[in-house]
């Protein structure tokens, strides 16, 4: 069993890992991808539903990288976890581009659609909010030196932020929208035709392998940060001890 | 497909989810490839305060 806590065996699960992923990834997203396109317009959409592809992955991603940061966000604040930090960190630029291709894409979706690429609606508006989020933790990040109290902050600002996650699940059913209901994850099974759910599922998977290679990938970045701010700090310990030395032996 | 009137949007589309999940890769290999840069220059200043430290004062 591999000592998750340790950042020296987490480096190396990496390395044996992360090419198994990436091939995973590239693979998932080469069969998403011509599924999707082999895939039959739908007879009220047309072929606008390709789009659905992107934007609907994109949003689960979304979704999921905050639930990945808020178990992180515990992680920091009450089992002190040595990597939950790190993990928190390195996820939030991931979430902002997940989020950033959902809105995007549900724009451009919206427009042939609805007649309109933006509405004040509560789905669209819940996953702004979750973009804006996304970029106040990174900016948190950035604005704090000392990385111990900007853990904190950014594990704090996290939890706060989740209450938006039951807010986006189900605002399509406490508020009067325009965005359509759920109609995969329901209790009384998906509605979409098994022809246009078949990609969507390839390409979620695909969506959920390039998140698990790139988390993976951005909290190994973290553990080379740490060590080369230890190193930084250890060389110029030594230049400080030795410094008086130099200088007797110059005098 | 390619006779869609909403062609656009289905290309604008794919062409934004290309860009930003490029992006994301290009920011944590370029990121990490930084990092090792970094750490070996680090260690290099390291095991040179600590080399010369003991060359110069005799200590090997």
């Amino acid at each position: 069993m591999v000592n998750l806590a340790n950042p020296t065996a987490f480096v190396e699960l990496t390395r044996r890992v992360l090419p198994w992923l990436v091939a995973a990834t590239a693979v998932l997203f080469v069969a998403g991808l011509w599924l999707s396109f082999a895939a039959p317009p739908d007879y009220q959409q047309g072929e606008t539903v390709k789009i659905m592809y992107l934007h609907v992955p994109a949003a689960w991603m979304a979704t999921f990288v905050y639930a990945v940061m808020t178990a992180a966000a515990l992680g920091t604040l009450v089992w002190r976890h040595p990597l939950a930090d790190a993990a928190q960190k390195a996820a939030a630029p991931l979430g902002a581009g997940f989020t950033f291709i959902c809105l995007v894409t549900g724009s451009l979706w919206g427009k042939p659609m609805w007649g309109t690429y933006w509405v004040w609606d509560a789905r669209l508006t819940s996953v702004l909010v979750l973009f804006i989020l996304y970029l106040g933790l990174i900016a948190l990040w950035r604005a704090i030196d000392d990385p111990g109290r900007a853990a904190k902050a950014a594990a704090i600002l996290t939890l706060v932020g989740a209450v938006d996650l039951p807010i986006i699940k189900f605002s399509v059913d406490w508020w009067n929208t325009l965005h359509q209901p759920a109609s995969v994850f329901r209790l009384d099974g998906p509605t979409i035709a098994p022809e246009l759910l078949m990609p969507l599922i390839v390409m979620s998977l695909a969506f959920t392998c390039l998140f698990l290679t790139l988390h993976l990938m951005a909290i190994r970045n973290e553990i080379l940060r740490r060590r080369i701010a230890r190193v930084t700090m250890l060389a110029a310990v030594e230049g400080d001890r030795l410094a008086p030395e130099f200088a007797a032996r110059g005098a | 497909m390619m006779g869609d009137s909403h062609i656009g949007f289905i290309f604008a589309a794919y062409a934004v989810a290309v860009a930003t999940i490029g992006a994301m890769i290009g920011w944590v290999v370029l990121d990490f490839r930084r990092l090792n840069t970094q750490l070996e220059q680090a260690t290099r200043a390291l095991d040179g305060a600590r080399g010369g430290a003991k060359g110069n004062l005799g200590l090997d």
